[in-house]
C-alpha cells in the first residue's frame, strides 16, 4: 500500500538510529530522542488541528498537563497505611492496586496507572469537547485565544495548588507496565525499550491518523481545509468535525504527557505553560501546516536540539524566531510543497543521469 | 409539459431578507415543480443570488419558508439541507485546489456513506468498501464530463472549464434530488455554453429538479420549462420562457421603459 | 468589610483594571485598521516601564517617560514595517501567529536587555509611603496619576479619532479599506500609524502604573490575555469601552481577593473571557450584527 511507505521509511529511521547510537557508544543520546518522540505525539496532534479545523490551539501543553498531572497525582497516592480500610480491599479485588517495593525496603501500594490512563484521556477529551463545541462554531480565530486561556488555567491550577505540587511539581511517579516485562520507566536498563515504545507509540498515531486522512472522514477533514463552504454544501457537518478533530488533538497529547510523566517519574507546571504550547505551534507551522510528517521531522528535530540544550538561554527565542520566520516567509511551512517538488526533481536527475551512464 | 396538478418538490413562500436597511429579497413566493427546470432571473442586484443562498442554507430569512416536499428547510445549515438531496454548485467554484479531481468529486458522495471516525483510523472493510463502491460510481460521471482521464490531476492546475466541470460533477456524485445551479454559465464561451444546455438537459432527464440563477438569457430560454423574474427583490413575473419574453414589465427592466 | 477597605478595593481594582484598558485600547486600534490581534500588546507595556527606568539613570523622570513612550511607539512602527506590512498575502491566522513570535522576541530581548529582576519606576509624585485621604481611603498620590493618565488619554483618543482628519481616516480604514483607498487615504500609513499610537499608549500605560505593580520582563504575557479579554468584553473594535471594561476587570479581579485565594485571582480573567466567548462574542458594548461582519 503505497500510503503505508513513509511510516515503514519511519520506522526503519527509527532503527537505524538506536543502533548508531549503540555503535557510536552515544546511547545517552536514546533519552532525549525518547522524550522527543512524545512531544512528537503532541505536535501531530496539532497538526489534525491545524491542517483541518484550520485553527490554531495555544492550550495543547494544558492537555498535555492534564494528562501528566492526573497519572501523577493518582500513582502517588501511597495506599499502604490504608490497607485495612473498606477503600483498599475493594480496589485490590478489583485488581487495581500494583504493589511495589522501594530500594529502601518500603512496600509502596499506589493505584494501577491503566486507571489513571482512562481517566487522563476522558478528562482531556470531555475538556476539549466542552471548549470546543462553542467556540469552535464562532467565525474567526477566537479558539486561539480561548486555548490560550485554557493553557493558562491549567498553568495556574497546577502551579497553585498543594495537591499538585505547585511549583516544585509531582516527583516520584512510579513506573508504569504496558505488558509483563516492558515497562515505560526511566531506569537505564530500560533505555532501549522505552525509546522503541516511545517511538512505536508515535508510529501507532501515524498509522491510526494515515488511515484517517485516506478515508471518507478524511476526505472531508481536508475539503475543511480547501474548501470549508464546500464541504458544508456537501453534506459535511463542518461544526462537529471541527470538534471532533480538536478532541483527537487533546487526546493525543494527554497520552503524551501520560507516558512522559512515567518516563521521567514527575511533572513540573512548565509543561503546561504557554511557551510550551507556542512550540508545538512553532513546530507544526514550521513542517507546514496540514503536512502531518512535516511536524513528526520537525518536532524530532527541534524538541531533539532543545532538550540537548543546543539552543542554550535563546531556547523559547529560538521558537519564537521560527515562529516569525516561518510566517514570513514560508506560510506553507519549510517542508512544503517545493520542498518536495524539488526533492522529486532531484531524485529524477539522479535516476536519468544513472540512465545515462548505462547506456 | 403535461399540465397535472403535482405537488412540487419546492415550495418557496413569502421569502423576506435584509441587509441593514436594504430589502434585497422582497415577499418573494414561488414553487418549483418535481422534474422541470426552473431559472431565476434578473439584472444585478435584483435578489437572485440572495434568495439562491437562503434556498440553500447561506442566510437566515427574516421571514419566509422554504419546503422541500413536506419538510421545512429555513434555519436548516447547508449541511442539513445537502442530507435531504439538495445539492449546489458555486460560482465561483470552491473546490480543493490542492486535491485531485477525484477527490473533488468523491466529497460528493459524503452523503450517502456513513463511515466514520472509526472506521477510518482502522481502515475497517465496511469503510473500504463503501470507498470502493463510491469511486466505482463517480468514474461514469468523469467519464459522461471528459474529464475521467484528468481524475488523479491536483485541480489547481486545471482549465477553468474543466474545473467547472469537476464542480458539476461533485454536485452529481451526490446523487441529488434538486440542483442547485450558481450561474453555471458565468465565464463560459458560446460553445461551452452549449454544452452545459445539453448536460442540464441530461440532468433533467435523469429525474432530477434542477433551479438555477443565471444571467446568460440563451441559456435561460434555451433549456429553462419555467422562468422567474425578480427584480429589486421583488418577484415581477413567472411563468414559461414564451410568456416572459413578452412580458412588458420583465422587457423594461432589461431594455429600460419610455422614461417620457 | 467595612466601608473603608470597600472603597480600598475600588481603587485597588481601579488601577490594575486601568493597565488592561491600556492593553485593550491597544489591541482594538490595531485590529481597527488591519484585523489582527496583536499579541506582542502586552510587551509594548513592558518596554515603556523598562526604558523608563533605564532612561532615569540619565535624566529626569518625566523626560524619561515621554522619551521611553516615543522609543517604544517607534518600535512598534518599526514592527509593522519591518514584519506586518510584509504579510500581506498571510491569513489572519498567520499574522496572529507571527505576532505570537514577535511576542517572545521582544521578551526574551528584554530579557537579555534588562535581566529578570523586578524594576519600578519612581512614584512621581511623593513616595511608596505617602498617601492622599479620599473619602475616608488611603490611596497612593500614584492613583491619582493613574486615572488622571487614563482619562487624558481616553478623551484625546475620542478627539482624535471622531474630530480629526488623520483620525477619522483611521476608522474608514477599519470600515472599509479599499473604500478608504479610493478615497486617497494611504492604508499603509494609517496601518503603521495604529501601531505606533498602540505602542506608544501601552508604553504610557506601563509607565504611570509601574511604581505600583513594578515592570518585569515577563509581564507582558498575562497582560496579553488579560487585556483580550477586556477587548473582548467591551466588544472588539471599540476602544472606549475597551475602558470600562478594563476596569470592569480589574475590579472583580480586586474584590475575588476576599473570596478566592490568590493564587486563583489570574484565572478569573481567563474564565471571564471564555464566558464571554460562550455568550455573547461581541462583548458587552458590541452588536451582534457589527461583529458578524467583521473578520474575526
Amino acid at each position: 500500500m503505497k500510503r503505508y511507505y513513509p511510516v515503514l521509511l519511519l520506522a526503519a529511521v527509527i532503527i537505524i538510529i538506536q543502533l548508531l547510537t549503540l555503535i557510536t557508544g552515544r546511547e545517552f543520546l536514546l533519552t532525549q530522542l525518547t522524550m522527543s518522540a512524545y512531544y512528537v505525539l503532541v505536535a501531530a496532534g496539532l497538526c489534525m488541528v491545524m491542517g483541518y479545523a484550520g485553527q490554531i490551539s495555544l492550550g495543547q501543553a494544558g492537555f498535555f498537563a492534564i494528562g501528566g498531572y492526573t497519572t501523577a497525582y493518582l500513582t502517588t497516592i501511597n495506599f499502604s497505611p490504608m490497607s485495612g480500610k473498606a477503600v483498599f480491599k475493594v480496589l485490590d479485588a478489583a485488581g487495581l492496586l500494583v504493589t511495589k517495593t522501594t530500594l529502601y525496603g518500603d512496600t509502596l501500594v499506589h493505584l494501577n496507572p491503566w486507571i489513571s490512563f482512562i481517566l487522563s484521556v476522558l478528562i482531556a477529551g470531555f475538556s476539549a469537547y466542552i471548549l470546543g463545541v462553542p467556540i469552535l462554531r464562532l467565525k474567526g480565530h477566537y479558539l486561539a485565544m480561548a486555548t490560550m486561556g485554557f493553557g493558562i488555567i491549567v498553568y495556574r491550577i497546577v502551579l497553585g495548588t498543594r495537591m499538585f505540587g505547585e511549583a516544585d511539581g509531582i516527583s516520584n511517579v512510579p513506573s508504569f507496565s504496558l505488558i509483563p516485562g516492558i515497562r515505560v520507566s526511566g531506569d537505564i536498563s530500560r533505555r532501549t525499550v522505552n525509546y522503541y515504545i516511545s517511538w512505536l507509540l508515535v508510529i501507532l498515531a501515524v498509522l491510526l491518523l494515515t488511515n484517517l486522512i485516506n478515508s471518507r472522514v478524511g476526505r472531508a477533514l481536508r475539503s475543511l481545509h480547501g474548501s470549508e463552504e464546500a464541504a458544508d454544501a456537501m453534506g459535511v457537518d463542518t461544526a462537529r468535525y471541527k470538534v471532533a478533530v480538536f478532541v483527537t488533538g487533546a487526546v493525543m497529547a494527554s497520552v503524551a504527557g501520560f507516558f512522559l510523566t512515567h518516563y521521567n517519574g514527575g511533572i513540573g507546571p512548565s509543561e503546561a505553560g504557554v511557551a510550551k504550547s507556542v512550540r508545538y505551534v512553532a513546530i507544526v507551522a514550521v513542517g507546514g501546516m496540514a503536512n502531518l510528517w512535516g511536524s513528526i521531522i520537525m518536532g524530532l528535530i527541534l524538541n531533539f536540539l532543545s532538550l540537548r540544550g543546543v539552543f542554550g538561554h535563546f531556547d523559547d527565542a529560538v521558537f519564537g524566531i521560527i515562529l516569525v520566520l516561518m510566517m514570513m516567509f514560508m506560510p506553507d511551512g519549510f517542508i512544503n510543497r517545493s520542498f518536495f517538488n524539488t526533492l522529486k526533481s532531484i531524485i529524477r536527475k539522479i535516476k536519468s543521469n544513472r540512465g545515462d551512464s548505462n547506456a | 409539459m403535461p399540465d397535472r396538478a403535482v405537488a412540487p418538490i419546492m415550495k418557496i413562500r413569502n421569502m423576506n431578507k435584509f441587509f441593514g436597511g436594504l430589502h434585497a429579497v422582497d415577499s418573494v413566493s414561488f414553487d418549483v415543480k418535481e422534474g422541470i427546470i426552473k431559472s431565476v432571473i434578473g439584472p444585478n442586484g435584483a435578489g437572485k443570488t440572495t434568495m439562491f443562498n437562503m434556498i440553500a442554507g447561506y442566510h437566515i430569512p427574516e421571514s419566509g419558508e422554504v419546503y422541500y416536499r413536506d419538510t421545512l428547510l429555513t434555519g436548516k445549515k447547508p449541511f442539513q439541507i445537502a442530507s435531504h438531496g439538495i445539492f449546489r454548485t458555486f460560482q465561483n467554484l470552491k473546490l480543493s485546489t490542492h486535491m485531485s479531481v477525484l477527490e473533488n468529486v468523491l466529497l460528493g458522495c459524503h452523503t450517502r456513506g456513513s463511515a466514520g471516525f472509526l472506521s477510518g483510523m482502522l481502515s475497517l472493510r465496511k469503510g473500504r468498501e463503501e470507498e470502493k463502491r463510491a469511486v466505482e460510481s463517480v468514474i461514469p460521471v468523469l467519464e459522461w464530463l471528459g474529464i475521467a482521464d484528468m481524475k488523479d490531476t491536483e485541480v489547481g492546475n486545471l482549465s477553468f472549464g474543466d474545473q467547472r466541470a469537476v464542480e458539476l460533477a461533485r454536485a452529481l456524485a451526490s446523487d441529488p434530488s434538486v440542483l442547485l445551479l450558481d450561474e453555471p454559465a458565468a465565464g463560459l464561451n458560446m460553445h461551452e455554453t452549449d454544452i452545459l444546455s445539453e448536460r442540464i438537459r441530461a440532468i433533467k432527464d435523469k429525474g432530477k429538479t434542477i433551479l438555477l440563477v443565471e444571467h446568460d438569457m440563451s441559456l435561460v430560454m434555451d433549456i429553462s420549462d419555467e422562468i422567474v423574474v425578480l427584480n429589486f427583490g421583488q418577484k415581477i413575473a413567472e411563468g414559461i420562457p414564451e410568456d416572459i419574453q413578452r412580458n412588458n414589465d420583465v422587457i423594461r427592466i432589461y431594455l429600460g421603459g419610455e422614461d417620457a | 468589610m467595612g466601608a473603608e477597605q470597600f472603597l480600598q478595593y475600588i481603587f485597588a481594582g481601579i488601577t490594575i483594571g486601568s493597565i488592561y484598558a491600556f492593553v485593550a485600547i491597544g489591541y482594538n486600534i490595531i485590529y481597527n485598521t488591519t484585523g489582527i490581534i496583536n499579541f506582542a500588546q502586552g510587551e509594548f507595556v513592558m518596554l515603556g516601564g523598562m526604558t523608563a527606568y533605564s532612561l532615569s539613570n540619565y535624566i529626569p523622570l518625566f523626560p524619561s517617560i515621554i522619551l521611553a513612550v516615543i522609543i517604544t511607539a517607534a518600535i512598534g512602527g518599526l514592527i509593522e514595517n519591518i514584519f506586518i506590512r510584509r504579510m500581506k498575502k498571510t491569513s489572519v491566522l498567520g499574522m496572529i501567529v507571527v505576532t505570537i513570535g514577535l511576542s517572545i522576541l521582544l521578551r526574551e530581548a528584554a530579557l537579555y536587555v534588562w535581566d529578570e529582576q523586578i524594576r519600578a519606576l519612581p512614584f512621581f509624585t511623593g513616595s511608596e509611603i505617602s498617601s492622599v485621604n479620599i473619602l475616608g481611603a488611603r490611596i497612593s498620590p500614584q492613583v491619582i496619576w493613574v486615572l488622571g493618565v487614563t482619562s487624558v488619554i481616553v478623551l484625546s483618543l475620542y478627539i482624535f479619532l471622531k474630530y480629526t482628519l488623520t483620525g477619522r481616516a483611521m476608522r474608514a480604514c477599519s470600515e472599509n479599506s479599499s473604500a478608504a483607498l479610493l478615497c486617497g487615504i494611504k492604508t499603509g500609513n494609517m496601518v503603521n500609524l495604529s501601531f505606533m499610537i498602540s505602542a506608544g499608549i501601552g508604553a504610557l500605560g506601563g509607565c504611570v502604573l509601574s511604581p505600583l505593580t513594578q515592570t518585569h520582563y515577563a509581564m507582558g504575557t498575562d497582560l496579553a490575555i488579560k487585556g483580550f479579554t477586556v477587548a473582548i468584553l467591551g466588544g472588539l473594535g471599540n476602544p472606549l469601552a475597551a475602558v470600562a471594561a478594563g476596569l470592569l476587570l480589574g475590579l472583580i479581579e480586586s474584590f475575588s481577593i476576599s473570596i478566592l485565594p490568590m493564587a486563583y485571582k489570574d484565572v478569573i480573567s481567563v474564565v471571564i473571557l471564555l464566558i464571554i466567548l460562550l455568550v455573547k462574542p461581541s462583548g458587552i458594548f458590541g452588536s451582534i450584527q457589527a461583529s458578524a461582519l467583521k473578520d474575526f
